[in-house]
């Protein structure tokens, strides 16, 4: 620490090391609930999981002080868990797709609406947190049923009813619709901040629409677009409440044996439950630092 | 094409809902000339821009680019150019970038792409801004960066929406000087929008005046102040002492007018006057003369007054006379003399006579 000053001045800088010193005290102080929280709340539930995870599962769902790797092994080898990996990654790519393929017009659509019907627009955005998430998708199971609203619909014009719950279509409608508002904020926030004679410029610099918004309005609101496809996709790979409820037990998402791992399974396992949840954090983190350099970097 | 018009607005009309924001415009603008449009806020500078531009399309009319008619052409498609009042640089691209970015959409190849940006660099004095953001330079090398991005387009015509307004007035003063001479350099016709009318001044070739969305006049600058040809324009040009009147008599260019209350004022005429119209006569300060003793040759227009306020500015001595029962009348002197002696300048409430020759006073409508 003190290796910095050192070359510059070997005898008179006591009393301001003295300085230094009881500045970093204070700085200590200042920090110390912020790290307490960080330490207990969740470095301490890391290092137990990490430590679980190389540990053997014992007969009862108890724990064997045992180091082993194949926990690890098992992760990697056997289908279902790789299948599930595989799953959630792919449904929370299509998921953070396709709200940022209705996000970004919509956000658009209402920074362009006048101030009194934008707050009216985005309120209209927010209202379904209003509802417990629990009850709304609830509703979604009966829309999607088998006798459900939109089969009655289908039945009344003739046509025939459609298997729509306990699919991956189901979950995914699930989840795009409880994700949306998510995208919709972080891009509106952006595009509200973004200034449109920029297009104009761009267009009478002799671009077309589609080369002025490419190239001047996208990497502006990156941003915002980067933001939200994290907080979509995040909980959305994590997501098992909505892959339980309208995709029975077919849609197996990694929340879906992570549940089952912990609590449901006789017996529980877990320290492959603890590798899982390892793994699952590594791939996330090395997936949005990927996401975050190659978006930003027209921005630095 | 070096003679004949960049730019003609036949009959331009633009509606926004009920308002008439530019309101049966017609205009010529000339290759290479420096114009500018010159007008109160809301006058619709702004907009008859746009519309040259393409940002907006006339309601009616028709507005054409070297003889051919661009009315609906988009603004991608026209071969014109904008400096925007807030420069509208691309915040996420360098100088360099933001200059090829023309280029680039117009499939330049590589090589001649940094050549021009390098050359249009180096015209606006940028040389070695190049890798720079917008937002790491100054207000002034920001407009810069604005002109080099269009003019490396070579455009038929470039519009400035107010460029110097938001630069402080020193340096404003040095701009109106460069963008001046960066226009004689390229040739390229400049249509400049401004509402400061000093600034319209020294850089035009020709200045169109205008209000509510019409244009009222268009000439060269000494035109449009030596002969104004409405109240208004003289008004908004420069200033001018107004007296209001009748015509009483014509004969030729000579008008003579009366003010009902024994003023009698001779002046010329700039537009179709008949006896009986409603007129103002307009003196600018600078052009009417003061002084002690009757004039020996003494011209039509002589009047004896009371000095009522006089300021002292340095250059000139502001004096405003009491003319008839209630007419107030500002003249300009200059300072010739350098003198403290405080009786060399007039004096509240000293008499004296207010003249002018009858080609100084013009008299104009409403
Ligand atoms: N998009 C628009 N919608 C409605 N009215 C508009 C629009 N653009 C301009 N106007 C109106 O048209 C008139 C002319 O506006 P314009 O911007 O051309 O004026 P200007 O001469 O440029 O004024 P300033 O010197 O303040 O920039 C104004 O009354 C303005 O309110
Ligand atoms: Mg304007």
């Amino acid at each position: 620490m003190a290796t910095e000053s050192a070359p510059l001045g070997q005898a008179p800088n006591s009393s301001l090391d003295t300085l230094a010193r009881r500045e970093r005290g204070r700085l200590f102080g200042l920090l110390f609930p912020g790290l307490f929280w960080l330490i207990v709340f969740f470095a301490l539930p890391l290092v137990v999981i990490l430590l679980y995870s190389f540990l053997t599962p014992g007969p009862t769902g108890n724990v064997i002080w045992k180091f082993t790797l194949d926990n690890y092994i098992t992760l990697f080898t056997k289908d279902l868990y790789v299948n599930a990996y595989v799953r959630s990654l792919w449904i929370g790519l299509v998921t953070t797709v396709v709200c940022l393929l209705i996000a970004y017009p919509l956000a658009l659509y209402i920074v362009q609406r006048s101030p009194r019907w934008r707050n009216l627009l985005l309120f209209l955005v927010l209202i379904p947190f209003w509802t417990n998430f629990l009850v709304r998708t609830y509703a979604w199971m009966i829309i999607l049923a088998n006798n459900g609203v939109i089969n009655s619909l289908l039945q009344a014009v003739g046509l025939p009813r459609q298997t729509l719950l306990n699919t991956t279509g189901a979950v995914l409608v699930g989840l795009i619709y409880g994700e949306l508002p998510f995208m919709v904020l972080p891009i509106y926030a952006s595009i509200d901040r973004f200034d449109f004679t920029l297009l104009e410029a761009a267009s009478d610099l002799g671009a077309s629409r589609a080369r002025a918004f490419l190239r001047v309005m996208l990497p502006l609101t990156m941003p915002g677009v980067a933001a939200g496809s994290v907080l979509v996709f995040i909980p959305t790979v994590g997501q098992f409440v909505v892959s339980d409820l309208l995709g029975g037990a077919k849609v197996d998402m990694l929340g879906n044996l992570l549940q089952r791992l912990f609590t449901r399974s006789n017996p529980p396992n877990w320290p492959l439950g603890s590798a899982m949840a390892l793994v699952f954090m590594l791939v996330l983190t090395v997936a949005i630092i990927f996401y975050f350099r190659t978006t930003t970097e027209e921005d630095r | 094409m070096k003679d004949g018009y960049a730019i003609e607005m036949r009959d331009i009309v633009k509606r926004f809902g009920d308002v008439n924001a530019v309101d049966h415009v017609t205009m010529e603008i000339r290759n290479g000339e420096f114009f500018s449009m010159l007008g109160p806020s809301g006058c619709g500078k702004t907009t008859s821009l746009r519309m040259i531009a393409g940002f907006e399309y006339p309601t009616s009319g028709e507005i054409y680019l070297n003889g051919t008619s661009i009315g609906t052409t988009p603004p991608f498609q026209r071969n014109v150019n904008t400096v925007f009042q807030s420069y509208a640089l691309f915040p996420h691209m360098s100088v360099a970038e933001n200059v090829a970015f023309g280029l680039q959409m117009k499939k330049v190849p590589r090589e001649e792409i940094g050549r021009r940006v390098d050359e249009a660099l180096d015209m606006v004095r940028l040389t070695g801004y190049g890798e720079r953001r917008p937002r790491q330079l100054s207000g002034g090398q920001q407009q810069r960066v604005a002109l080099a991005r269009a003019l490396v387009n070579r455009p038929d015509v470039l519009l400035l929406d107010e460029p110097l307004g938001a630069l402080d007035l020193k340096l404003r003063k040095e701009m109106q000087i460069e963008l001046k001479r960066l226009q004689e350099r390229v040739g390229i016709t400049f249509i400049f929008v401004t509402h400061d009318q000093e600034e319209a001044l020294t850089m035009s070739d020709r200045i169109a005046v205008m209000s509510e969305g019409k244009v009222l006049q268009v000439g060269t600058p000494t035109e449009i102040y030596e002969r104004p040809n409405c109240r208004f324009v003289a008004d908004f040009i420069g200033e001018s002492n107004f007296i209001r009147g009748q015509v009483s008599a014509l004969n030729a260019n000579d008008v003579t007018v009366t003010d009902g209350k024994g003023l009698t004022l001779r002046g010329q005429m700039v537009q179709p006057l008949q006896v009986g119209d409603d007129v103002y006569v307009s003196i600018r300060p600078e052009k009417a003369r003061l002084s002690v003793q009757r004039p020996s040759e003494p011209p039509n227009n002589l009047f004896p007054v009371t000095v009522d306020r006089v300021a002292y500015i340095g250059s000139d001595t502001r004096i405003m006379v009491q003319l008839g029962q209630d007419q107030l009348f500002d003249v300009w002197e200059q300072n010739t003399r350098s003198t403290v002696d405080r009786d060399a300048y007039w004096q509240r409430g000293e008499q004296g006579f207010l003249w002018w020759p009858a080609e100084n006073a013009l008299v104009l409508k409403d």
